[in-house]
């Protein structure tokens, strides 16, 4: 084990230099008490998911603090309605945790519907909700029942469990919303499950799909309409982007609607071209099969040139990757790889044993894996590494920038779409500025090295 | 954008709607980076500290360094002793503080965990120190949890020894580090020795080095920390933020105290210089003459720009109630006051800002929101807007330009580097209004009004 003075004994099982085997990584499972994890709560993770819903109202039951951190910091993009990038929440007080906060909740429903006409309004129940003894099942219910409309409990105190307990809260919510009466006739078109139309990926992604003559229902959930969304069940195939967070709904609407599922992935030249091929094949339409065909040979002649260009600034530099799921990281590497350049160091906040095999079949021997990491980690091992670049999400950032590594935001702060022909394209132009920006020049004349 | 938003102000006593507060623990953990060597910890569920090290690091775009006790379904349950017991042991083991600073969340003070109690029976190694507040996220805001985290310092660690030490213990308010720069070097100008706490300069503001350090160079020490308590008196900026630490330590250590609005704009750097003047019986040095009659000189200059001017004005109390007061000394309009933050003492000292200047037809809220301040603008608007990011969708939607000042600002760089505080805080903040007014009159007039010369 290297860097021992930068890893808490009970993290040593977290962390994986590839060449090691044995019982693999030990992953999706809580933090440590006292680690300065990079990691979010359960609310987080049912937020996020639902959050792109744009005319579904979110409202979080709870101290001010879960609705304020995460108001309108998604970055998904609406087509049209813009009421999910409003904050609305109960604010409880003193006063309501002792005496209970149903009857505010109660309320501030009431005061959503004298004002608006909301489709569906999402109950986010945080951290003391259980606690106080709020039973907001029953509040639910009751304004189901009043105003004809969906209101859906998503129960995600914080401390139930990680982030991934909060994506199966989310998708729980979405099921109940979807389930019809009557499950509908069968169409050609499929679902994409696991986009959140981060800078506008999933216009990118549905285009790409028009290209080929493949229909979409239902977008779950980047700018997604609850109305659309009900039309789901309808969707011949699933097609799971963020296999994180979303394969957990594809499984379950297999079972109920039954709509079997692949996973696909649009980052990177060669996951867009495989993932459009394997679409194409299993709607297994031979007219579909050809277009996708013509669509790809078109897409990589115009875009491989292109990256060809940047390809000689890329080439041989090594890349850290600190991300949310398994998944990313997985077509990252790959992505790095097309690049000619080489991940050194590869964690995620919540990937699975499976993830963390094909990783490590991916990278070098001696590239580091880490799950759950704390910034003394990251920090230590991208040192050690000699990193020219991370790719991570908002804290992660100064982080890099303080080390003099290069940054490339693939999260919610991400600036451009990094997803598709025109992702890849966008991608290798962001970490060839940030790496080949003039700022290393200048921050080195002070005496001051690059890592 | 916001076309939710109805012109109609209807009755909503319970819905926050774009709220212009966060919760306690933040406001702790902003006050705790402010100690060298600290580590702020947080006692709740693992999803907190990540939230607020995110809302932070988007302010300030530097690491903000905080560990969690990371709550499971046991600890929610069975109370978050062990959790913390082990955290302790942790932080000290691998990250190396001389300080752990422990904030609650809402989960733990609902459960009823017991601080004190686990503190005391914890091992901590020797030379190290761990301290805690309780910062209950459903009492005040961020604003009382950094007060509630200051006055946890002096609780464990302010001690009067009987010998006075001739300095002045300067709590800054709820500011950036480059406003707490401003009022160390004003201070220095001034000849006055002092002690302030919190002091996040050099910390989220910290220079590139090309290394990472857990612990920058900045922050108050735990010696000067002790040594408050012999400080001769406490001088309290920022009123609704600063008096309640005085308080506790004049309680604690009889340090007497007296507090003053936030040093922005004129009058209030002036009332904070002759304070200085007072206690150290120095001069005011030229310099700090040349400042004032600088900032005097352009507010001359460009007073036909502001003049009658109505603005709206959003935030922490004590940051809307300074904004208010330079843009009354700029002969603006402060048409409409807003805090997120309860307390009624905000509203009292609007009112008495305008009684002062002879203003009237202006609205004053504390426990307001973004959202109801949106439906005032649409009923009677304003030329311009004052706050932090989260305004952008308002100023957007009703095409009023939006001058950045206060926490958050998470869409824009370098203004936590820079003061708002002092005179030449206040000759930064005539320049922003000055160019966004104006940069407004060259947008939107005639081809034929464009002027060259302005």
């Amino acid at each position: 084990m290297k860097n021992d003075a930068a890893i808490l004994p009970e993290r040593a099982q977290s962390i994986r230099f590839s060449e090691c085997s044995g019982d693999g990584i030990k992953c999706e499972s809580a933090s440590v008490s006292g680690a300065v994890s990079q990691r979010a709560c359960v609310y987080c993770g049912a937020r996020v998911v639902l959050n792109p819903i744009t005319d579904a109202f979110h409202l979080v039951h709870g101290p001010i603090g879960c609705a304020s951190y995460t108001w309108d910091i998604r970055g998904s993009l609406s087509s049209d309605e813009e009421g999910y990038r409003n904050s609305y929440s109960t604010d409880l007080r003193e006063t309501d945790v002792i005496f209970g906060g149903e009857k505010k909740l109660v309320a501030a429903i009431d005061e959503i519907m004298a004002s608006h006409a909301p489709k569906v309004i999402f109950i986010y129940a945080t951290c003391i909700v259980g606690v106080i003894g709020d039973d907001i099942d029953a509040v639910c219910r009751n304004a189901e029942a009043k105003y004809g409309i969906r209101v859906i409990a998503v129960k995600s105190p914080g401390f139930s469990g990680t982030k991934k307990t909060g994506y199966k809260m989310a998708c729980n919510a979405i099921m109940s919303l979807i389930t019809p009466e009557f499950l509908p006739a069968k169409t050609a078109g499929v679902n994409i499950l696991g986009d959140f139309n981060l800078a506008g990926e999933m216009w990118i992604i549905k285009n790409y799909l028009r290209r080929i003559g493949v229909e979409v229902v239902a977008n779950i959930t980047g700018d997604a309409k609850v109305e659309d969304l009900k039309q789901a069940p309808a969707a011949q195939l699933n097609l799971v982007q963020c296999a994180g967070s979303m394969t957990y709904l594809a499984k379950q609407m297999e079972e109920v609607f039954d709509i079997p599922f692949i996973k696909v992935s649009f980052f990177g030249v060669t996951d867009t071209s495989d993932s459009l091929m394997r679409i194409a094949y299993a709607v297994g339409d031979k007219e579909v099969i050809k277009r996708a065909k013509a669509f790809i040979e078109e897409e990589k002649n115009r875009v491989i040139p292109l990256l060809d260009k940047y390809k000689k600034n890329l080439e041989g530099k090594k890349a850290a990757i600190y991300v949310g799921g398994g998944f990313k990281a997985i077509s990252l590497i790959r992505q790095f790889h097309e690049f000619g350049m080489n991940t050194v160091m590869v964690g995620t906040q919540t990937g699975s044993k499976d993830d963390y095999e094909v990783i490590q079949h991916l990278v070098d021997e001696d590239a580091v894996i880490l799950d759950d990491a704390n910034p003394a980690e990251l920090e230590a091992f991208m040192k050690e590494m000699g990193a020219d670049i991370l790719v991570g999400g908002v804290k992660e950032r100064p982080l890099a920038y303080k080390l003099g590594v290069a940054f490339c935001d693939h999260n919610h702060e991400r600036k451009h779409p990094l997803a598709g022909y025109e992702g890849t394209l966008n991608f290798a132009s962001e970490i060839n500025l940030s790496m080949n920006s003039p700022v290393w020049e200048i921050i080195s004349q002070g005496g001051i090295k690059n890592v | 954008m916001l076309e939710l938003t109805p012109k109609k102000v209807s009755d909503r006593s319970t819905l926050r709607i774009n709220p212009i507060k966060t919760c306690q623990p933040v406001g702790a953990m902003y006050a705790a980076l402010g100690v060298h060597q600290c580590m702020p910890h947080s006692h709740g569920s693992q999803g907190c500290c990540s939230f607020h090290r995110m809302f932070l690091t988007r302010h300030f775009k530097d690491p903000a360094i905080a560990s969690s006790s990371s709550f499971t379904e046991g600890a929610s349950v069975f109370g978050g002793g062990s959790n913390l017991k082990t955290a302790i042991k942790n932080i000290f083991d691998i990250y190396d503080p001389e300080i752990i600073a422990v904030h609650t969340t809402c989960l733990s003070e609902t459960i009823g965990d017991d601080l004190n109690g686990y503190i005391q029976d914890a091992k901590v190694p020797e030379g190290k120190l761990v301290v805690h507040t309780n910062t209950p996220s459903y009492v005040g805001s961020h604003i009382t949890g950094y007060y509630n985290m200051i006055s946890g310092f002096i609780k464990y660690l302010s001690m009067a020894t009987g010998e006075k030490n001739g300095k002045l213990a300067l709590f800054p308010g709820f500011v950036n580090p480059g406003d707490m720069r401003e009022m160390k070097r004003l201070m220095k100008l001034m000849g006055t020795e002092f002690i302030m706490l919190p002091d996040t300069s050099g910390v989220l503001d910290a220079p590139m080095t090309g290394t990472y350090t857990m612990y920058p160079k900045g922050g108050t020490t735990i010696p000067d920390i002790r040594d408050l308590g012999n400080c001769e008196m406490t001088l309290g900026l920022g009123e609704l933020t600063s008096e309640f630490p005085a308080d506790f330590l004049e309680k604690k250590c009889k340090v007497p105290y007296k507090t003053l609005p936030l040093p922005i704009g004129v009058e209030n750097t002036d009332a904070f210089i002759m304070a200085l003047n007072q206690f150290s019986k120095n001069e005011v040095p030229y310099e700090i003459e040349e400042e004032r009659g600088q900032l005097m000189d352009i507010l001359l200059d460009s007073h036909q720009y502001t003049h009658n001017k109505t603005v709206a004005i959003f935030g922490d109390p004590d940051t809307v109630l300074g904004m208010a007061q330079i843009a009354l000394e700029m002969g603006m309009i402060p048409k409409y006051m807003v805090t997120g933050t309860p307390g009624a003492a905000f509203d009292r000292k609007a009112a008495a800002l305008l009684e002062k200047f002879g203003v009237e037809g202006c609205t004053a809220k504390q426990a307001g929101d973004l959202f109801e301040l949106h439906q005032w603008i649409k009923n009677d608007p304003v030329d311009l807007l004052i706050g932090g990011t989260h305004g952008k969708q308002v100023a957007r939607a009703e095409d009023i330009p939006l001058v950045r000042v206060g926490f958050p600002i998470i869409d824009r760089y370098v203004h936590s580097y820079m003061p708002i505080v002092g005179y030449k805080g206040a000759i930064r903040l005539a320049e922003l209004i000055l160019n966004a007014l104006m940069d407004r009159q060259d947008r939107d007039c005639e081809d034929e009004d464009l002027e060259m010369v302005m």
